[in-house]
């Protein structure tokens, strides 16, 4: 699904991504893990196709080239980032946002846009998943929004647009136990044979819902370390300086 | 140049669609502006003497006012009134009797412009007059309306047809003394749309007057009257387009409402004047004098999206004469390029308990610079008058203006008067943010303004939100692929 070889990136000449390979299988779940200036937002940023960023390596995506695409090329090949801080977009409302970019990313892949019906069937069900109600979506985009509330509308949108690789960057940031729970159940009904989840996290607390198949350690912008669950629970204990003292290649 | 910047610059940097000329034989005065020209029209139209003295009166107070008022924040090269033809008529202007007897031409300039003067219309329920240089060439479904009384036709058949009610109200709300503008529009004015609507009727469709300037040099001067009598309701749209020319063309209009007694009147405009070429070379000068005056327990509702013109200087406002009578004014001004708008309205409290509301959405883009100026006035026996002012403005890039000019003249201690303002500018992050939900830079440009301006549009006719919206996307169009 997704192969990263030798990732290296900047910004301003500031070097932050030092040769970072990851690969994921379809239907796999990976954690990167992470302090603070390890480099976890610039991954998530770069794999997006954010502007502004100096990349080197290979980066494929489903088994193509990805690193010329643009941000919506990648979305609309079905590369999702769930953002950390979610966007406003005032007097849109968040209903007629998705419906455009539903309808753009089936355009792109030559499919026939979906009436008002379906859509409003499709959404439905999704704004359940995240226990939204239809007077959420109606809201503008993210305004006045809580920070529980944004990153519910980030999964629900995750949910709508049916990506085949999610990228989560610090999703958990700023929630409190019961968002947490709503959003990683969310998260779990969407785990699948055909769709992988790359989540960016500070903490381990997130992970005792959203249970990885791997773990990766992020340090000075290379995976320094990679294992099972288990590792993020040896991080939750001894912490990030474990990984400072004891500094092994993957 | 930042990415931001690059971004914009594409997106914005767009191209005039209804730029193109017809091939219309049209008659012309000769350049030029003096009394003879003023007598020229006046003959023209066959015009009873009352019509002819009001126009002399009016040149002679446009002669003592000298100049343009010069208290707008625009710059433009000085107008030379002298090079200007006054008077320009497509030839063949034969007494319609079916659409099928309108030169081809006229009809397919209307279908080039989306404009069907026919059955879409019927389906769409609006009424259309529609108005090429100076003259009003078809007014559709006058019959239907005629049943209930109500009277819309160009303004020129209602000099000959209803001349009392034209010569009763012809100034009664903008004087031809108010400025420099009205003064040369009721001195040179050719042509508009009249409608009347009688005591307690509610007009049954939209009533709709459609402009284009075709002829070149030509300036425009139309000239629209609605007298809404008591209880009466009616609905009232108006668009406008012009060829794309690398010199200034004239517009300067006149649009007066007189609101009876709890007579409701809503006036939706959509300005799509070509604004001129990227580096400000011609484009229309749009100067519009646009009035209302509100009688007891009435309402006037100005709704205008104003994407056109090199320059745009126009406060659409409501005297609200009346107790209890109400005045909105709900504006989008976008401005791209080299445009300039000074743009705003007036809300004068006469009356008890008069309320106002205004709401307006300036968008600025390339290095246009957008001006809201308004006045609420409250005058001293205007006990418990309530204003609300929103005026919000938008920036798409670091290049472009957007100013505000707000006026209180509060003379009564009861006036409840609120002024909201805000500034802020599209975000590389909103667009990135959007791009990654799979909508190219274009849509998630035309997204977010669109946003910007739903207030607004809300108040806009069904079909007309949904043209100002494409509208708007447009005039931000550019080549991002």
């Amino acid at each position: 699904m997704l192969d990263i070889q030798n990732l290296v990136a900047g910004v301003e000449g500031k070097q932050i991504l030092n040769g970072l390979s990851l690969r994921v299988k379809p239907g796999e779940v990976h954690a990167i893990m992470g302090p603070n200036g390890s480099g976890k937002s610039t991954l998530a940023g770069v794999l997006a196709g954010k502007e502004g960023y100096e990349v080197s390596g290979s980066l494929m995506f489903d088994g193509k080239d990805m690193a010329e695409w643009s941000p919506e090329e990648r979305a609309q090949a079905g590369l999702f980032l769930a953002f950390q801080y979610p966007v406003e977009i005032p007097g849109v409302s968040t209903a007629n946002f998705l419906k455009e970019a539903l309808n753009a990313i089936r355009k792109a892949r030559g499919e026939e846009p979906v009436d008002s019906k379906q859509f409003l069937q499709l959404m439905k069900s999704k704004l359940a998943l995240v226990e939204m109600d239809k007077e959420m979506a109606r809201r503008s985009v993210n305004e006045g929004f809580s920070g529980g509330e944004k990153k519910r509308n980030e999964i629900f949108q995750m949910a709508m647009l049916e990506p085949k690789l999610c990228v989560m960057d610090e999703t958990d940031s700023g929630l409190d136990i019961d968002a947490l729970k709503i959003v990683a159940r969310g998260v779990n009904s969407l785990r699948g044979e055909q769709r992988s989840f790359v989540i960016i996290t500070h903490y381990q607390r997130l992970l005792d819902y959203i249970v990885p198949d791997h773990v990766h350690v992020l340090y000075d912008g290379r995976i320094v370390k990679s294992g099972g669950k288990e590792l993020a629970l040896e991080l939750e204990e001894k912490g990030y300086d474990w990984i400072r003292d004891d500094k092994q290649p993957a | 140049m930042s990415e931001d910047q690059k971004i914009l610059d594409k997106v914005t940097q767009s191209e005039y669609k209804w730029g193109f000329e017809s091939n219309i034989e049209s008659e012309t005065a000769p350049k030029g502006l003096n009394e003879d020209i003023i007598r020229f029209i006046s003959e023209k139209k066959n015009e009873p003497a009352w019509l002819l003295e009001f126009r002399l009166k009016s040149f002679k107070a446009w002669q003592k006012m000298k100049s343009e008022p010069a208290w707008a924040n625009i710059r433009y090269t000085p107008i030379d009134y002298q090079d200007i033809i006054y008077y320009a008529a497509p030839r063949k202007r034969p007494q319609l009797n079916s659409l099928d007897e309108l030169d081809p031409e006229i009809k397919s300039t209307f279908d080039k412009l989306g404009i069907s003067l026919e059955e879409q219309n019927r389906l769409a329920n609006v009424a259309v007059d529609a108005v090429i240089d100076s003259v009003s060439v078809k007014t559709t479904f006058r019959d239907e309306l005629k049943k209930q009384g109500i009277i819309f036709c160009a303004f020129s058949e209602a000099v000959q047809e209803h001349p009392d009610l034209v010569r009763k109200y012809l100034g009664s709300v903008v004087p031809y003394t108010d400025n420099f503008f009205a003064a040369l529009n009721s001195a040179v004015f050719s042509d508009g749309s009249f409608c009347y609507i009688p005591k307690g009727v509610r007009c049954p469709m939209e009533l709709s007057t459609y402009f284009r300037i075709n002829a070149a040099g030509t300036g425009q001067f139309e000239r629209t009257l609605i007298v809404a009598d008591e209880a009466s309701q009616v609905s009232y749209l108006e668009g406008c387009t012009a060829p794309m020319r690398d010199t200034n063309q004239l517009h300067a209009a006149v649009v007066e409402i007189y609101a009876h007694d709890r007579a409701q009147v809503k006036y939706s405009t959509v300005q799509n004047w070509y604004p001129g070429d990227k580096h400000g070379k011609g484009g229309i000068f749009n100067f519009v004098t646009k009035r209302g005056l509100a009688l007891r327990a009435s309402k006037i509702s100005w709704t205008q999206v104003e994407t056109g013109s090199a320059i745009t200087w126009k406060y659409p406002s409501v005297i609200l004469k009346g107790d209890d009578s109400v005045g909105e004014f709900y504006s989008v001004a976008l401005t791209n390029n080299m445009q300039q708008a000074d743009t705003g309205t007036k809300m004068i409290h006469l009356g008890r308990n008069t309320k106002s509301t205004i709401i307006s959405k300036g968008i600025s883009a390339g290095k246009s610079n957008n001006s809201y100026r308004g006045l609420v006035r409250v005058s001293k026996q205007a006990e418990q008058a309530r204003n609300f002012s929103q005026c919000d403005s938008l920036l798409l890039g670091d290049r472009c203006g957007a100013h505000t000019f707000p006026y209180l003249e509060i003379h009564n201690p009861s006036a409840r008067v609120e002024h909201e303002a805000t500034t802020s500018k599209v975000g590389e992050d909103q667009i990135f943010y959007c791009n990654q939900r799979g909508l190219s830079t274009e849509d998630a440009i035309g997204l977010i303004v669109n946003g910007f301006c739903k207030e607004v549009f809300n108040e806009l006719p069904m079909e007309f939100a949904v043209e100002a919206q494409k509208l708007l996307a447009v005039s931000l169009e550019g080549s991002v692929g």
